[in-house]
């Protein structure tokens, strides 16, 4: 390769250089700059927050935020948003991980169509489910219950859970079982001895992302809870008739935690679209 | 005492075949190979003995011992695999005591039996290293000490040195069949290369679409190959075969030329070894194609009544293509297929 500036080649390289780093400055800001100004509006005082224009560097004013950590009822409702998040994660991780395991390890009839089935559940959009689900959890009584909600939520985060774990199973070599079971192992201890240790990272990321479908999940909340609501729910129904500055403060509170989860355990969501690892 | 018996073996996947009815018994302490091209069903029947693969058939016996319905655990085996399955997760140290962990030996006997098989195998400076840290000769010697520190009656390996490369097969295999020999195990070995066969084997079993066509010394199964496949499979390059016409009571005409061959009345095909062969007064007329020479000997790829025919010549014979060659084979060397069974007759 030539080092002259004239050589066509370098210019369109040049060019689509250009042209791939504008685009992901681009992307990142579509991302972080509402971010951004979320953060700055939370912690700026009610009256900056309604003037303009706008400060970019945030001025630390606590008043929105401390609002909200003595407003009734908000410690229930992150409380229960906690508690529903938590059951999904062990629900959806219970059920979907053997899901995957035979996914990955085991030929059966109909495989194919199970998988797609899996990602069929996700197809039906849930306000049409809401009605029936309501009723349906009225007479069984589960409405406003805490578990009620967490079995939707497992319903929404299991084919997630499944495909996560399908593709971590299929990354572990089934030579590695074998191996161990030629070395005395049953399958039971084969899976604890070999498999589990070395997918239990993998696990914990679908874990983590099944709690942040349930800490995200407004509709079903709302729908499905009353006395018992999540902290989505709460923050919709109260943030409704709320000044600007406490929506700001609101959302942030909303975001924040997800945001940390997903941070967390990115190289496994990338390896679950495949991108990394295999 | 850990004699294999394999009798009646088959096996089928959905409707395909993958073994017909294979029957083999492998002395105590043998070293047998299964060769065979990619496909023939070695792999499957190791997989069978191993208990990592069910049986469609038959039954598999080791010392005595009825062990086709038993888990892997169970049936006195140790397995090396061909990508090593070294876990990741575990130190060498750990993953060579790994079987002996599971049979619950006290912390000081895994000590001593994981430093033996280490020393045996080079490996002793390794003990802390994680698998990742390894290069394949390393992992491919963990693998092998893994197997051995279990004691096992039966060691089964499938294609462990494939994945290595040249020069490091070449020295894993002298090391292989050392350390085995000293182990006093039954040893079963698959490979799709014969040389490695050759050299390791007491005998080899030579496979092809599902059945055992021939199991004998590695020497038996280079001079009287029992069927032609097996002629053709084995040697590089493999033995040469011409059309032979029936000239009276047991004498055959190849190429113009009159052999004695079997009484047979059916028709023959006649064989011989590219080596077996050198140029004389008479012989077989040879029209000389190509020359390739290999250093110690050339190959000379000839026409021989329209067939390709192959011979390795002494390296200072002058030829080129384009020359007419008489070759006339060694007598005692040549071999006899029938047309229509492909086995040998005499």
């Amino acid at each position: 390769m030539t080092t002259v500036d004239t050589n066509p080649g370098t210019d369109t390289r040049k060019a689509g250089r250009f042209v791939y780093i504008s685009a992901v400055v681009l992307l990142c800001a579509w991302v972080i700059v509402p971010l951004y100004f979320l953060l700055i509006n939370t912690l700026s005082s009610p009256d900056t927050v309604n003037s303009f224009p706008k400060a970019f560097v945030p001025e630390f004013d606590l008043g929105s935020l401390s609002f909200f950590a003595s407003f009734a009822g908000m410690l229930t409702a992150l409380k229960n948003s906690v508690l529903v998040a938590g059951m999904t994660m062990i629900m959806s991780i219970v059920v979907g991980a053997p899901a995957g395991y035979a996914l990955s390890r085991f030929d059966f009839r109909g495989k194919e169509l199970f998988r797609l089935l899996i990602l069929l559940t996700r197809a039906f959009p849930l306000p049409l489910l809401a009605l029936p689900l309501a009723v349906m959890f009225i007479r069984t009584g589960l409405d406003d219950t805490v578990f009620g909600l967490a079995l939707v939520h497992t319903t929404l985060a299991i084919p997630f859970a499944v495909l996560i774990t399908f593709s971590l199973f299929s990354g572990i070599p089934l030579e590695l079982e074998e191996a161990a079971w030629t070395l005395g192992c049953t399958r039971l201890t084969a899976f604890t001895k070999v498999v589990l240790p070395l997918i239990l990272p993998g696990i914990t990321a679908s874990a983590i992302f099944a709690f942040v479908i349930s800490w995200n999940e407004v509709f079903a909340a709302a729908v499905l809870t009353i006395e018992n609501r999540t902290l989505t729910a709460f923050l919709l129904q109260n943030l409704d008739t709320s000044p600007l500055h406490l929506k700001f403060a609101g959302g942030f509170i909303l975001v924040v935690p997800a945001l940390i989860f997903i941070f967390a355990v990115r190289k496994y969501l990338f390896a679950m679209w495949g991108i990394a690892n295999r | 005492m850990a004699e294999i018996q394999i009798k009646n073996v088959a096996k089928r996947f959905g409707s395909y075949q993958a073994l017909h009815d294979i029957n083999l018994t492998i002395a105590d302490q043998e070293f047998m190979v299964l060769l065979g091209a990619s496909g023939c069903g070695k792999s499957t029947l190791l997989r069978i003995i191993a208990g990592l693969e069910t049986q469609t058939e038959g039954e598999v016996w080791i010392g005595g011992r009825r062990i086709d319905h038993l888990p892997p655990r169970e049936r006195g085996i140790a397995m090396v695999f061909q990508n090593y399955a070294v876990f990741p997760h575990l130190t060498v140290f750990e993953n060579i005591g790994f079987g002996l962990r599971m049979q619950k030996l006290p912390n000081d006997e895994v000590k001593r039996r994981v430093e033996r098989t280490a020393e045996l195998m080079h490996i002793e400076q390794l003990l802390g290293r994680y698998s990742g840290e390894l290069s394949g000769g390393q992992r491919q010697r963990v693998a092998v000490a893994r197997a051995l520190a279990m004691e096992p009656d039966v060691i089964l390996m499938d294609e462990p040195l494939s994945n290595l490369d040249a020069l490091l097969r070449l020295e894993m295999r002298a090391e292989l069949k050392g350390v085995l020999a000293e182990s006093n195990t039954t040893a079963i070995y698959v490979t799709h290369d014969q040389v490695e066969a050759m050299s390791l084997a007491d005998r080899i079993s030579v496979m092809h679409e599902g059945r055992i066509v021939q199991a004998a010394t590695p020497v038996e199964v280079y001079r009287n190959p029992a069927e032609r496949f097996v002629a053709g499979f084995i040697g590089n390059p493999p033995m040469n075969f011409l059309p032979a016409a029936s000239a009276d009571g047991g004498k055959w005409q190849v190429a113009g030329e009159i052999y004695d061959g079997p009484a047979a009345a059916n028709g023959v095909e006649f064989a011989i070894r590219p080596e077996d062969i050198a140029p004389a007064d008479t012989g077989l007329p040879a029209k000389v194609r190509l020359v390739e020479p290999l250093g110690a000997h050339l190959l000379v790829t000839c026409d021989v009544d329209g067939t390709m025919f192959r011979a390795i010549l002494e390296s200072d014979l002058q030829v080129k293509p384009g020359d007419m060659l008489k070759l006339a084979p060694q007598t005692d060397r040549i071999r006899w297929f029938d047309s229509s069974t492909s086995l040998a007759v005499a």
